[in-house]
């Protein structure tokens, strides 16, 4: 029997329409149906998404996405231990919490190393194309059951402590998918094609820095856009690198693709497109601004694409 | 081969900038510039709620990062496991918040080199444990916190995660990334070897390290500063110290 990635969009599925329903049963929470049927819907198209006809998908999308932007995913005051409580827990338990939460990275290593080894009779227990996704899912199991044996609390405690977590990151979570779904949406209707048709029409590209500079800069802008760097590289290098920087000034290739990717990720570190890195850990860590991680990556990000012009003229 | 190119999907492109500009609800914002790059393609509806609908289904993969460990962060944090990070971490004299970020930023950025990118993560590792460690460093050496010091520090252990994975990632050649560079290549005619990609990604690797760095270093200073116009602000509230623990707790007092 091969563990695949299904298990964990089932057990995803079930875990957030178990927290649905507790929130619909929640008469303390100040929108109760439409934050828990956001859930529960949420959790159906994880459960169930490949099996029902892609345009009811698309319907209920929509209908998320209006649940969500109209305000009806709010969180309920989260009921937590006190202080005390916690601190007395933390101490009697020490360095022994930390266990569990390294587990998860731990087992994820290890899964991911050793997946190509577990063959029992021809059959792969960690499906290889997902090593490290599968393996993650297991560690997450595999934490989640060492914790309770350690906190002797219960898999029921988790499920409202995770209610808990979900109700605080509300519609943040869903981000980073909606914007995978847009890159698809934008990919197919050929706005990559439209983009590189701008860049390279109606900028002079006869001067060698210049090539340069419009080659990292629209990597970076590009992923800004589109919040990734691999959407970016095949229509900027495509579009400039491979015809002029290349083609017309000769330069090395594995250079221009390494920079050109990095000077990408420089985008990536600026952009609300790029969800899950920077407006996820924002809810995450119960930032007031939702771009506060973006504003402490800028400097950083301006400085690296600057760094990449000067290394990418200087060796390519 | 030269053909017209369609600008109208721009439109999408369009609705995006102008949206996160005006700060509407990015969840409207990206509906809608879904809807708009379909219409401009001419789609019908059926065929524009099909499109989401797939490509949601496509990527339902990226949202199991972040809810799976929910379930384990959630229950060791109602056992105190921030409280502990915090009280660890201010156990060690030398420790200061950059000091700490930048050894999380160093090990990120060689694991995530080695292909093993699996070792951070905001849900598993900065939350739970990287987060309440810095601002613990940050009570210990410099008093109390402010809520912009503390949220300031949130969002630089973060940063360490993506600084650190996205500059460390790009130079392990079995990485996703080099084989779609050494792939599209190929296709254009070009043969380059994954390993030339990779040791080309070597000097900005080593920039990025050595930028974050400096500006962790700048944190460190920053929060000095801070800690003594604050300090004199708050000099009869200092024994309220004692705990590391109530960080969460000091909402609008500060």
């Amino acid at each position: 029997m091969m563990v695949s990635l299904n298990v964990f969009f089932w057990l995803l599925g079930l875990l957030l329409i178990v927290v649905g329903a507790i929130i619909v049963t929640d008469r303390d929470h100040p929108k109760r149906f439409f934050a828990g049927g956001f859930w529960i819907v949420y959790g159906a198209i994880s459960l169930a998404g490949a099996e029902l006809p892609a345009d009811v998908v698309g319907a209920l999308v929509i209908a998320l996405a209006l649940v969500a932007g109209f305000g009806g995913v709010v969180g309920a005051k989260p009921k937590v231990r006190s202080d005390q409580e916690r601190s007395a827990s933390a101490l009697r338990h020490g360095n022994k919490l930390f266990l569990p939460a390294l587990t998860i990275p731990f087992v994820t290593v290890l899964g991911t190393l050793l997946s190509p080894y577990l063959v029992f009779g021809g059959n792969a227990l960690i499906d290889p194309k997902n090593a490290t996704l599968v393996s993650f899912g297991i560690g997450c199991i595999v934490a989640l059951a060492f914790a309770c044996r350690l906190t002797r609390d219960t898999v029921g405690q988790s499920v409202k402590e995770a209610r808990r977590l979900i109700d605080a990151l509300s519609w943040a979570v869903v981000l980073p998918q909606m914007l995978g779904m847009l890159g698809l949406v934008f990919a197919n209707a050929g706005v990559g094609k439209a983009v590189a048709h701008l860049t390279t029409a109606y900028i002079a590209l006869d001067y060698r820095f210049v090539a340069v500079v419009v080659y990292c800069v629209g990597m970076a802008l590009f992923t800004i856009i589109m919040g990734n760097g691999f959407a970016a590289f095949p229509v900027m290098t495509g579009g400039i690198g491979v015809p002029v920087l290349v083609g017309v000034f000769h330069g090395n290739p594995a250079t221009m693709a390494a920079i050109g990717m990095f000077s990408g990720y420089c985008g990536t570190l600026l952009t609300p497109m790029a969800a899950n890195y920077n407006i996820v850990p924002a809810a995450l860590l119960e930032l007031q601004d939702k771009y506060g991680v973006i504003r402490a990556q800028v400097p950083t990000a301006i400085t690296m694409l600057i760094i990449n012009i000067f290394l990418l003229n200087a060796f390519m | 081969m030269q053909t017209t190119v369609n600008l109208y999907p721009l439109i999408g492109v369009a609705v995006i900038a102008v949206g996160f500009a005006l700060r509407f609800n990015p969840m409207l914002i990206v509906s809608l510039a879904a809807i708009a790059t379909g219409c401009a393609a001419h789609l019908p509806i059926e065929r524009i709620l099909d499109a989401i609908g797939s490509g949601f289904v496509k990527t339902r993969v990226i949202p199991l990062i972040v809810l799976l460990p929910l379930a384990v962060i959630g229950l060791l944090e109602r056992h105190g496991l921030r409280e502990r990070a915090q009280t660890w971490i201010s156990g060690i004299r030398a420790a200061t918040p950059g000091r700490l970020l930048i050894a999380y930023l160093f090990v990120r950025e060689i694991t995530a080199a080695l292909g093993l990118t699996g070792l951070g993560g905001h849900a598993q590792m900065v939350r739970p444990l990287v987060s309440p460690m810095a601002e613990g460093a940050a009570q210990a050496r410099f008093g109390k916190l402010s809520d912009a010091a503390r949220y300031r520090v949130r969002a630089f252990a973060a940063a360490a995660d993506n600084v650190g994975l996205f500059f460390g990632e790009d130079i392990f050649v079995a990485f996703g990334a080099i084989v779609l560079m050494v792939t599209f290549l190929k296709e254009a005619g070009i043969v380059v070897q994954p390993m030339h990609v990779a040791v080309w990604g070597m000097p900005t690797a080593l920039a990025a390290f050595i930028v974050q760095s400096y500006r962790l270093h700048l944190l460190d200073r920053w929060l000095l500063r801070h800690a003594d116009d604050t300090k004199l602000m708050v000099t009869d509230l200092g024994k309220n110290e004692t705990g590391n623990a109530d960080a969460a707790q000091q909402g609008g007092k500060a």
